[in-house]
C-alpha cells in the first residue's frame, strides 16, 4: 500500500495545477480575448457607461410604467448574490396563500383576463430574466396606461422583444423584460 | 403536453446516445492505449506524469492492487479539498472574501466532491471563493469522473481476458482518460459555452444601477469552465446556488440543449467502448437499449406530472397547464422534465429546475430514477459497471430457472461474483434506507426541514438516496448544513462509492483469471428482446420493489392528497 502513497500525492497536486489552475485560467484568457461581453457577464450599460444590469439577470421592476418580472425567492426578491428558488412543495400552505393574494392584486389591475401561471409563480434561479408572452402581454395595459400612450404600441414593443423556440421546438418563448423596459424607456422618452 | 415537448425530450435524450457511440469507440482506444490523434499533444504530458509519480504505467496490476491505488488517489483528493476549504479564508485568489468553511461542511464538501456526488450543503455564491471552485472543485469534477471510468476499463479487462492476472493499471487509466477524454472535450465546450453567454472571469463580480435606481449586486466566477465538466463528468456541483437553473450556468434554450446532452454523453460513451473493448457490441446494445427504455419513461412520467393541475394556481385562478413553481420559463415543462430525468438517471445531479417544487410523481420518479442504481447511463464508467451487476444478475436468475451455470460475455458466472454482485448493489438500499429511517425519528435531522408530512418524508428520503447514489439533486427546501445532515450525508456519500467500487474490482479479479468460453448452444444469448425484458425486469425489482414502501410514505400519498384538492384533474 505503501507503494501508492507518492503517485497519489504527486498526481494529486500535478491535477491542481494542470485542472485547477492551468484549464480554467487558459479558458478564461480565450474567452476574455474572444467573448469579452459575455465572459463578464453580459452587462448593460446606459448612454454615459454606468452599469444597470445584466441581460441574462432579472432586476426587480416595480413602477407601474415598466413590465414587471416573476416573483423571485432570491435573497430578499432579485438579489444576484444569492439565487433561490422557494423550494416550496405543491401543497404547501404558503405557497397556495402567495399565489393567491398575488392573483388578487393582478385581477385588480386587469379584470377579465386569464392570468399567466409564470406571473404568479417564483422561478427556479428567483433571477429569471423572462416572462412569457402571456405575461407581457397581460401587463401591456397598465404600462400603457401610465405612460399615455396606446397598448398597441406597448404590444408591438413587447412583439419584437418575444424570442422564439429554437428551430420551433427547443425551449419555451419568452420575453427579455429588462431589453423591453429599455425599449420602452427609448420610444416614449420620460417628460423631461 | 405538446409535440413540440416530446421532440425537445426526444432530441434531448436521443443525441446523447448518438454522440457518445463515437466518442465511446475513442473512449475504448484510450482505455486500451491505442493511438489517438491527441498523441503528439498528450503522450509527453501523460510521460510527464508518470515519471513524475514514479510508476510504471504498462505494470499490469492485480486487482487488489489497482482498488489500493485508487482508494489511496481518493483520499489524498479528500484531503487536499478539505484542507483548501478549511483554509479559504487566508488563500489567493479570494476577490469575495468569504472565510473557511466549518468542519462539517468541509467534510461533507470534500466527500461530495470526491465520490463525484457534487451534493452541496452550501450555496456557492455565498459561500465560495474563485480559487476553491477552481483549484479543487474543478479538479475532483475531472479527477472524481475519471475514477469511475478506471472500473469499467479494468472491468473490461477482465471479461476480455483468457486466464489473465491483472486488471490494468490505475495510474494508467485515471491520467488516460482525464488527458485524451475529459480535458480536450471540457475546453471546447467551455469554450462555446462563453460564446453562448456564460461568465468566465476571476472579478468576483459588479454592482449594478438598476434602472429603478436600486443596487444590485452581480455575482460572477469563471463559470464556463467548472460548467463544461460539471456536466461532461457527470458531476453536477453547481457554481451558483441553484445550479443550472441560474441564468448564469444556463442562459438560453441552446446551452440548456448543449449542457443537458453533456449529462449523458459520457456516460453512454462508456458504454460503447466497453462494447467495444470487450468485442462485445451487440450485447451491450442490449444494455443500451434497457436504459434508454427506463430513461425515457422517466422523462415522459415526468413530463406528464408537470401538466397536471398545480393545487396552487388552481386556488388562485391562474392558467393551470404547467406548473410554473421552481420553473424558468425559458425551459418549461419539457426541458424541465427531460433535464430532471437525465440527471437523475445519470448520476449527475445538477438541476434546471427546482425538484422539490415538482408536482409528487414528478420529484417521486426522480427518485426511482436514482433507486435503480445510477446506471441510465449513470456516471462514466461506474454506470456501465453497476449495469454489467445487473445483467449478470439477469443471467443469474436465467440460470436458476433452467438450471445451467450463467455465463455472461464467455465468463462463467459463479457464487462468487453473485455475491459481490449483491454486495454492489445493496450499498444504495441499506444507507438510504437505514439513515431515513433514523432521521425520520431524530428531532436533531427533523430541524432541517422545510416540509412537513409527505413531503418532509420526501425531502429525508430524496437526501439520503441522491447522496448514496452519488446524485447530488437535493428538495433543496432541506437544509443541510447542520452537523447532522454534513455528516450521515458525507457517511452515506462514501459508503455508495465505495463499496462498490470495490465489489467490482474484486469480481474483475476474479472474472480475468477464468477462461474465455466460446458460446455454446446451452448459452443464453446475451443481446435479444428477450434479455432486455429480463434485465428490466430485474432492474426493476431490485430497485423498485425495495423502494416502494417508502416512496408510498412520500410521493405517492403526496399526490393523492394533490388528486382530492383537485378534483382529479
Amino acid at each position: 500500500m505503501l507503494s501508492h502513497l507518492r503517485p497519489a500525492i504527486v498526481s494529486s497536486v500535478l491535477f491542481m495545477g494542470l485542472l485547477g489552475l492551468a484549464y480554467p485560467l487558459a479558458v478564461t484568457g480565450v474567452a476574455q480575448a474572444a467573448f469579452p461581453a459575455q465572459a463578464n457577464g453580459s452587462l448593460v450599460k446606459d448612454a454615459k457607461g454606468t452599469v444597470i444590469g445584466s441581460s441574462l439577470i432579472a432586476q426587480g421592476f416595480a413602477k407601474p410604467e415598466y413590465l414587471h418580472p416573476r416573483p423571485s425567492a432570491a435573497g430578499n426578491g432579485y438579489d444576484a448574490s444569492a439565487s433561490s428558488g422557494s423550494n416550496m412543495g405543491p401543497l404547501n400552505d404558503k405557497l397556495i396563500e402567495r399565489e393567491k393574494t398575488d392573483a388578487a392584486a393582478l385581477r385588480v389591475e386587469n379584470p377579465g383576463v386569464a392570468i399567466p401561471a409564470d406571473a404568479v409563480t417564483t422561478s427556479a434561479s428567483g433571477l429569471d430574466p423572462d416572462v412569457s408572452p402571456a405575461n407581457a402581454r397581460f401587463q401591456a395595459p397598465r404600462v400603457a396606461k401610465a405612460r399615455g400612450v396606446p397598448v398597441g404600441e406597448v404590444l408591438a414593443v413587447i412583439d419584437a422583444h418575444t424570442k422564439a423556440p429554437l428551430l420551433g421546438f427547443i425551449g419555451q418563448p419568452a420575453v427579455n423584460v429588462l431589453a423591453v423596459n429599455r425599449a420602452l424607456d427609448a420610444r416614449f422618452p420620460k417628460d423631461g | 403536453m405538446n409535440w413540440q415537448g416530446w421532440a425537445e425530450i426526444a432530441l434531448t435524450l436521443g443525441l446523447a446516445v448518438a454522440i457518445g457511440w463515437p466518442l465511446g469507440v475513442y473512449m475504448s482506444r484510450v482505455w486500451n492505449g491505442e493511438r489517438t490523434w491527441l498523441d503528439p499533444v498528450m503522450r509527453p504530458v501523460e510521460r510527464f506524469f508518470y515519471a513524475a509519480c514514479g510508476v510504471d504505467a504498462k505494470k499490469n496490476q492485480t486487482w487488489w492492487s489497482y482498488a489500493g491505488a485508487l482508494l489511496a488517489f481518493n483520499l489524498f483528493g479528500f484531503l487536499f479539498v478539505y484542507a483548501v476549504l478549511r483554509l479559504q479564508g487566508v488563500l489567493p485568489l479570494n476577490p469575495q472574501g468569504f472565510p473557511g468553511l466549518s468542519e462539517h461542511l468541509s467534510f461533507n464538501t470534500a466527500i461530495s466532491f470526491v465520490t463525484n456526488t457534487n451534493w452541496q450543503s452550501y450555496g456557492g455564491e455565498t459561500t465560495m471563493s474563485t480559487l476553491s471552485q477552481m483549484l479543487v472543485l474543478t479538479t475532483q469534477n475531472f479527477v472524481s469522473a475519471a475514477t469511475g471510468a478506471t472500473v469499467a476499463a479494468a472491468l473490461a479487462r477482465a471479461f476480455t481476458a483468457n486466464r489473465g492476472e491483472g486488471v490494468g493499471n490505475f495510474w494508467a487509466d485515471l491520467v488516460r482518460t482525464t488527458l485524451y477524454v475529459l480535458l480536450p472535450i471540457s475546453f471546447v465546450v467551455a469554450v462555446l459555452l462563453v460564446a453562448l453567454g456564460l461568465p468566465q472571469t476571476l472579478s468576483a463580480g459588479v454592482i449594478a444601477h438598476t434602472m429603478e435606481g436600486a443596487e444590485q449586486k452581480i455575482s460572477l466566477y469563471a463559470v464556463a469552465s467548472q460548467e463544461a465538466i460539471k456536466m461532461l463528468g457527470i458531476n453536477g456541483g453547481g457554481v451558483f446556488n441553484v445550479n443550472s437553473a441560474h441564468p448564469f450556468e444556463n442562459p438560453t434554450p441552446l446551452t440548456n440543449l448543449i449542457t443537458a446532452i453533456s449529462i449523458n454523453v459520457l456516460g453512454w460513451a462508456a458504454f460503447f467502448a466497453f462494447g467495444r473493448s470487450v468485442l462485445a457490441k451487440k450485447d451491450v446494445r442490449a444494455l443500451v437499449l434497457a436504459a434508454a427504455v427506463l430513461l425515457f419513461a422517466g422523462a415522459a412520467t415526468i413530463y406528464a406530472t408537470e401538466t397536471m393541475t398545480p393545487p396552487a394556481q388552481q386556488a388562485a385562478g391562474v392558467e393551470t397547464a404547467v406548473n410554473m413553481e421552481g420553473k424558468e420559463v425559458r425551459f418549461g415543462a419539457p426541458a424541465t422534465a427531460a433535464w430532471a430525468a437525465a440527471t437523475t438517471g445519470a448520476s449527475n445531479g445538477s438541476v434546471n429546475g427546482m425538484h422539490s417544487s415538482l408536482m409528487p410523481l414528478g420529484g417521486g420518479m426522480a427518485m426511482f430514477l436514482m433507486h435503480l442504481g445510477e446506471i441510465l447511463p449513470g456516471g462514466i464508467g461506474s454506470g456501465i459497471a453497476v449495469m454489467v451487476v445487473m445483467a449478470i444478475l439477469s443471467v443469474f436468475v436465467a440460470g436458476l430457472m433452467v438450471g445451467r451455470t450463467p455465463e455472461y460475455l464467455g465468463k462463467k458466472i459463479e457464487a462468487r461474483e453473485v455475491q459481490l454482485s449483491i454486495l454492489a448493489v445493496l450499498a444504495i438500499p441499506v444507507a438510504t434506507l437505514g439513515f431515513s429511517a433514523i432521521a425520520a425519528v431524530l428531532p436533531e435531522a427533523l430541524k432541517g426541514l422545510m416540509h412537513s408530512g409527505p413531503h418532509g418524508m420526501s425531502e429525508i428520503l430524496y437526501a439520503y438516496t441522491s447522496a448514496t447514489a452519488n446524485n447530488g439533486s437535493a428538495f433543496a427546501g432541506l437544509t443541510a448544513n447542520a452537523p447532522w445532515w454534513d455528516a450521515t450525508l458525507g457517511v452515506a456519500m462514501a459508503l455508495g462509492r465505495f463499496l462498490p467500487i470495490v465489489a467490482i474490482l474484486a469480481m474483475a479479479g476474479s472474472l480475468v483469471a477464468k477462461p474465455k468460453l466460446a458460446p455454446s448452444a446451452g448459452t443464453l444469448p446475451t443481446h435479444g428482446g428477450l434479455f432486455v425484458g429480463l434485465l428490466v425486469g430485474v432492474i426493476l425489482i431490485l430497485g423498485g420493489l425495495q423502494f416502494f414502501p417508502a416512496l408510498a410514505l412520500g410521493p405517492i400519498v403526496e399526490h393523492f392528497q394533490v388528486l382530492a384538492v383537485t378534483d382529479g384533474h
